[in-house]
């Protein structure tokens, strides 16, 4: 109950602030209550839908591919010391690179459309998962590894039933930061080269100097990308607790 | 160099060789990927002609300027915050999924608050570092020993006197991952602000070469970025593993 009271605090400074900066930059920045009109408008409005659509469908299977394939990797890297060693690195600086400078290449692979973003997302989703889950493995007690090899379990068996289990914290920490760093690629690949989904939204709405909808539809996003950042962390927090 | 070291160098090496070997024998199409030792020629071309100085230059203080603000805002932040753990706890969910949030929309909202010039790529740049300063910032003061906190209240500290005395030199490792994390952050922001929306620096050269059709350039200023800031990562890594064994971690 307290943690409700205090979230609803935090959430009317940050509308007061918002309010501020409103009558410091003038029509730059629509006013909450403005932006939040112009947000109900635009979800009854006709063309929205097909551009969440859109947005959505790439977010999704990069979202997929990203767990998927970060899950994949990461946890047979993590199962082998070595190989985790000499990857960690490769992984940290690969995930700090503005992958952005990379879009080029892929728009040249995969040519415009639906298949570009979603290597993009993917790209930005997957590296986080790979290195959450690769250490989260590493750092489990030694004894559950040998355990489940006396009981001589095959590999496959050894991942299901005993290193996801016990890593799944830290993988569920890992899948948080991939969701929003999907999100952010997806995001930003339709801002640069697309026709549709919600990044072009935005980005033909700074075009066009519509502040109340580039607004509006950041708003949009914000809610979505932090409800669904609440609900994973309340799962996470459920699981540190179940594993302590 | 250690055995994972020359792993780690076979491999990406390899990768290299072998990118060269596709690109040579026409696995890749040359309209898709130019060999690496083109790009690099290309890349010792652009920087002895002098053409790129200025946009490079520009990015660099871009990125320092970001840094700089994102490391003492965010430290700031970071323990007046830790020191309410009621408020902590509220806003935990929201720095959780700050960074699922297209900044690059704000830019004319910056421009109109900052002006045309620099200041709104910088204000991006530190937006995007901020918040990772801010999460280390709360991590390394979480493992600060009870102790050393009731002997600075011994000692009649300011909360200020505290924060600067005790807390900074102790979590000085934490902080410093932070600073890595605020350098890869500042880059990431700044070099795809102005790839979208700047008219100069690296990232808008970059757009400007793919939207030109110019795929040497493009290619060597890609390999310009990746080499700067693969460098500076790696530097800051070594820092890091440094103090951290220092403190025994």
């Amino acid at each position: 109950m307290r943690r409700l009271v205090d979230t609803l605090l935090v959430i009317a400074v940050l509308v007061a602030a918002w309010q501020v900066l409103h009558w410091v930059a003038g029509d730059a920045l629509t006013s909450p209550a403005g932006t939040a009109r112009r947000a109900w408008a635009l979800m009854n409005g006709d063309t929205f839908w097909g551009h969440v659509r859109e947005t959505g469908t790439a977010f999704g299977y990069s979202l997929g591919l990203a767990v998927i394939g970060g899950l994949a990797v990461g946890l047979t890297l993590g199962l082998n010391r070595t190989a985790s060693s000499v990857a960690e690195p490769i992984l940290v600086s690969v995930y700090s690179l503005p992958k952005v400078t990379l879009y080029p290449i892929i728009l040249l692979v995969f040519g415009l459309g639906l298949s570009a973003k979603v290597a993009f997302g993917t790209i930005h989703g997957i590296v986080p998962v790979i290195i959450f889950s690769m250490n989260a493995v590493r750092k489990l007690p030694p004894i559950y590894l040998r355990a489940a090899r006396s009981m001589r379990l095959s590999r496959l068996d050894m991942i299901r039933r005993v290193v996801v289990p016990a890593a799944l914290p830290e993988i569920v920490s890992g899948l948080r930061i991939g969701f929003s760093l999907t999100l952010l690629g997806v995001l930003i690949g339709e801002m640069f080269a697309s026709q549709r989904g919600l990044g072009f939204l935005i980005m033909n709405a700074i075009g066009q100097f519509d502040v109340d909808t580039m607004v509006a539809v950041i708003l949009i996003l914000a809610v979505v990308a932090v409800c669904a950042n609440a609900a994973l962390l309340a799962l996470n927090r459920r699981l540190h607790q179940g594993a302590t | 160099m250690t055995r994972l070291g020359w792993i780690r160098f076979g491999i990406v090496g390899g990768a290299i060789v072998l990118l060269e070997l596709m690109c040579r024998f026409g696995v890749i199409g040359r309209r898709v990927l130019i060999p690496p030792s083109d790009m690099a020629v290309q890349l010792w071309n652009l920087l002895r002609s002098g053409r790129i100085n200025n946009d490079l230059s520009e990015t660099l203080l871009n990125v320092a300027a970001s840094i700089a603000l994102a490391v003492a805002v965010g430290f700031a932040v970071g323990s007046v915050i830790h020191a309410l753990p009621r408020v902590r706890r509220a806003i935990e969910p929201f720095l959780a999924s700050y960074y699922a949030l297209p900044f690059f929309a704000f830019y004319p909202v910056f421009i109109v608050l900052f002006g045309i010039g620099r200041m709104p790529i910088i204000v991006i740049g530190f937006l995007f570092g901020v918040v990772a300063m801010v999460i280390a910032t709360f991590n390394g003061f979480d493992r600060i020993p009870r102790a050393l906190v009731r002997t600075a209240r011994a000692y009649r500290m300011g909360p200020v006197e505290t924060a600067l005395k005790i807390k900074l030199p102790y979590a000085a490792p934490f902080l410093f991952t932070g600073v890595k994390l605020a350098v890869a952050y500042s880059f990431i922001g700044v070099i795809a602000a102005e790839f979208i929306l700047a008219s100069s620096g690296l990232g808008y050269s970059i757009a400007y070469a793919f939207n030109n059709f110019d795929n040497r350039t493009m290619y060597a200023l890609m390999l310009l970025v990746i080499v700067l800031v693969t460098v500076v990562n790696a530097l800051l890594h070594v820092g890091e593993a440094r103090l951290m064994r220092r403190r025994g971690l």
